[in-house]
């Protein structure tokens, strides 16, 4: 929306449309938060995108990218412990890369308070696993919210930073991919505008801050009677809320966004069940869920991905010798996996109680159509860099890929990468496959934003311990699978302009001997120096540089002096060879009913990558016009 | 009311669901509603759905319960009813073709248009067809459909006057311009 960044500012309270991670922008700034941070990943970044619709002198507090999400946990909490009221934000495996720092929070006096705000994803939208973070809040004892909508985030975040602010300790806030995306018309409150700033407010009295032997077990003692405070104060139960449809049979207890489900179930249900709706899942509240198991004959209990509440209330009922309910959980390996639609709650009311809902009639309703997985846009550099690499490489070469749009290089007709793990870690098992390589090559591929991210330490350690690899990097100059984040490699940050810190420069400093450095465009030349580079006993890096078209696209279509080209395809030269098509594979290219190739023109953008490829070049731009 | 938004990343299909939102919002309708965001919109099949009525929970749709599919690619009309629309439903579809990988490695079959029209004889949808083939800038094929929508008065309470003033919202300058243009064009 045009004028988002003023009215997020606004003084009065306000309605607006607005998605859960914008929603959240509003808390922010309504809570007095001073201090926000994050690494970019999906369903998060909006928030940022949220953030950047308000000038940045206008900002009433400081936000940045960081390199990686540990790094982005440390800024929060130096800022928490210095007085600031502070937020961090990332995807759901983003904890598992802040978790060494995140681990000793609520062992912390965080004077300022502190809440990390985790984009989890059921359903897999956009990650490589469907994690249920919630675990962590119980192994690092740290309090956590689960709102169900967009309102609720926002209410939410206001709960959480006057629970972090009052009892000085972290607070993890928990979305779920469709509660950062759902959009509703979300009321908002007053703001009084930004608070004066504070003198720094760090004084090791208010520690200790450091978690060494003996000193941590008061440390613990201390987050622990915090959890067992926020329980017997009744602020757990505080965020329950209870659902009466009389029914003293059946009760159903559940949160978040599965809450939503089950209530457009239940719309069509003549006996619907009490329902117990928890907004903090731990430390559970156990008045309220005692209270409910009390009441009903059977409970069932609908939770997303793993069985973490269930666990807790069957341990409560057995610890209260509650023989007389029945608590129904999870039964199914399908009923750990998978986002909790309106379908799929569905499916698990119907397999315990069949007499209250309909049973969904088996899905007839195949697919028939080729699906459309993502894949790399017209003109990038990436596809050009695999198109060339890949005849640099034998048939048994192993190619390890990475996290990023690089990753779509896995797909056919590429099919360059053959493992992928996680952000970084590309270079370091690339040396362990290298151990053992016998005839084989081994090629690692990394992105720009995620060599700073997580791959330096394995890049260092390839030097370190001399493996024997070949790392390609695929540098764009931005962070482009999230949505073009800027990082440390773009000249610029999130707030300014800033020098560069070039990749090349910094694999010297690192003392990599075999450096070679090419335009991915150049697609001979960069088949040569891959060729080269894998004959070389060690580590070689190949840097494959262009800047990320759809980013430069989309600035350029914004410029005055634009013109848009396309290239096409001379029929009096194209002996349909097809390595456009079915090598190259631009998705601008097709084969029309005729038999002829042709460009689409809505996806062209002349950007030339595809000439190279065509045996015959009969790939040109019209009228002899060049890029 | 369900409707049920598909088409490829970068086509559009995110703004085309917040203007429709924010005129079923004009009109006083409560509604909820989702886009896809990240991966697939490189791409990828990118789907937005609006759930509006008297009272609504979530956003998601479940399969065969789409009143109206929007469509901005035949392939993405014909893969969201197969799974979404219901019998008697309505389709609207920019008619353009972006083929999906498999196609264009000749390893799955071309669809047509009359695979559409197929599709829709059989269930009974009404199908409306948008394209204006003066377009130059395929960023605006969204509007195209708008303007069917609107003009046609498919959705009841979405008016002419309200998708303009949910444009206005959302758009400013040279942009709003164009694409109040376009969308008045494209309303006979
Ligand atoms: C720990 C972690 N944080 C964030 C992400 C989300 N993520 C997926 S791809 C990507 C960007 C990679 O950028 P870059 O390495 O520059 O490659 P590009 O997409 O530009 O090719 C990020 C941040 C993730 N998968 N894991």
């Amino acid at each position: 929306m045009k004028k988002l960044g003023k009215l997020l500012l606004s003084k009065d309270p306000f309605q607006e449309i607005v998605m859960g991670n914008t929603a959240l922008v509003r808390a922010m700034i309504e809570s007095g938060t001073e201090v926000i941070t994050s690494y970019p990943g999906s369903p998060t970044p909006e928030i940022a995108s949220a953030i950047s619709s308000i000038e940045f002198e206008k900002r009433p507090f400081y936000f940045e990218f960081s390199t990686n999400e540990k790094v982005a946990t440390e800024i929060a909490y130096g800022a928490a412990i210095n007085g600031q009221l502070s937020t961090v934000f990332f995807k759901s495996v983003g904890l598992n890369v802040a978790s060494d720092t995140f681990m000793q929070l609520s062992l912390m006096n965080i004077i300022g308070g502190m809440i990390i705000i985790l984009g989890d994803d059921p359903g897999l939208h956009s990650s490589q696993n469907e994690q249920d973070n919630r675990h962590y809040a119980k192994m690092s004892y740290t309090p956590i919210l689960e709102p169900s909508s967009p309102q609720e985030a926002y209410d939410y975040y206001l709960k959480a930073a006057d629970l972090a602010r009052t009892k000085q300790i972290p607070v993890l806030l928990r979305l779920t991919t469709h509660v950062c995306h759902t959009k509703q018309k979300v009321s908002f409150s007053s703001w009084n505008g930004p608070y004066d700033k504070k003198r720094s407010l760090f004084n090791p009295e208010n520690g200790p801050y450091i978690p060494v032997t003996s000193k941590v077990i008061p440390m613990k003692t201390r987050a622990l009677k915090n959890l067992r405070a926020i329980e017997d104060e009744g602020i757990s139960d505080s965020f329950a809320e209870s659902v009466n449809n009389n029914n003293s049979k059946r009760g159903i207890i559940t949160m978040g966004m599965p809450y939503l489900s089950l209530k457009d179930v239940l719309t069509q249900s003549n006996w619907p069940p009490d329902i117990l709706k928890l907004g903090m899942t731990f430390p559970l509240p156990r008045q309220k869920i005692l209270h409910f198991l009390k009441e009903h004959e059977e409970i069932k209990i609908l939770e997303e991905l793993d069985s973490e509440i269930e666990l807790m209330i069957k341990a409560l009922a057995f610890d209260n010798a509650l023989s007389n309910v029945k608590i129904i959980g999870k039964e199914n390996v399908q009923d750990w996996i998978g986002e909790y639609t309106p379908e799929k709650i569905t499916q698990l009311l119907f397999s315990c109680w069949p007499d209250m809902v309909k049973p969904i009639l088996s899905d007839n309703r195949e697919i028939t159509l080729s699906p459309r997985p993502p894949q790399l846009c017209p003109g990038c550099g990436h596809r050009s860099a695999f198109h060339a690499i890949k005849k640099a490489l034998k048939a048994d070469d192993i190619k390890v890929g990475d996290i990023g749009c690089h990753t779509l290089g896995h797909l056919p007709p590429y099919n360059m990468g053959d493992i992928v793990m996680c952000m970084g870690a590309s270079p370091a098992i690339a040396s362990g496959l290298s151990l053992n390589k016998g005839t084989r090559n081994i090629i690692a591929f990394m992105g720009d934003s995620t060599f700073f991210h997580a791959a330096m330490p394995s890049v260092i350690n390839a030097i370190f311990n001399n493996h024997n690899f070949t790392m390609i990097l695929m540098e764009n100059g931005t962070t482009a699978m999230t949505g073009h984040q800027d990082n440390p490699s773009s000249g610029r940050n999130f707030n300014e302009t800033v020098e560069k810190i070039p990749i090349r420069k910094v694999l010297e400093g690192f003392g990599v001997e075999h450096i070679f450095e090419v335009d991915a465009y150049k697609q001979q030349e960069l088949s040569e120096l891959v060729k080269e580079a894998i004959t070389i006993e060690g580590f070689s890096v190949v840097i494959a540089k262009h800047p990320c078209m759809l980013k430069l696209t989309r600035q350029n279509k914004n410029k005055k002096s634009y013109v848009l080209k396309h290239v096409e395809i001379d029929q009096n030269i194209c002996v349909l060879h097809k390595e456009c098509i079915e090598d190259f594979a631009c998705p601008s290219f097709s084969i029309a009913e005729s038999g002829q190739i042709v460009v689409n023109q809505d996806l062209c953008i002349g950007d030339g990558s595809c000439r190279q490829t065509c045996p015959v070049s009969a790939i040109n731009y019209p009228s002899g016009e060049s890029l | 009311m369900n409707i049920y938004i598909s088409g490829v990343g970068g086509q559009g299909a995110g703004m085309l669901s917040e203007i429709l939102v924010r005129a079923i919002d004009y009109a006083g309708i409560d509604f909820k509603a989702v886009d896809t965001h990240g991966l697939a919109q490189r791409g990828g099949t990118v789907v937005s759905q609006i759930r509006f009525g008297e009272k609504v929970y979530t956003p998601l749709i479940r399969s065969g319960e789409a009143h109206m599919c929007i469509a901005l690619e035949l392939h993405e009309a014909l893969r969201s009813m197969e799974k979404f629309i219901c019998d008697g439903g309505i389709l609207v579809y920019y008619d353009t073709i972006w083929e999906p990988l498999g196609v264009r490695l000749g390893n799955d079959e071309k669809i047509k248009e009359q695979n559409i029209l197929d599709f829709c004889q059989k269930h009974k949808i009404s199908a409306v067809k948008a394209f204006d083939k003066n377009l130059v800038d395929t960023r605006m094929q969204n509007v195209v459909i708008l303007a069917q929508i609107a003009g046609k008065g498919l959705i009841e309470g979405v008016t002419i006057e309200l998708i303009e003033k949910a444009m206005e919202d959302l758009m400013d300058g040279k942009l709003l311009e164009t694409n109040l243009k376009v969308f008045r064009e494209n309303l006979s």
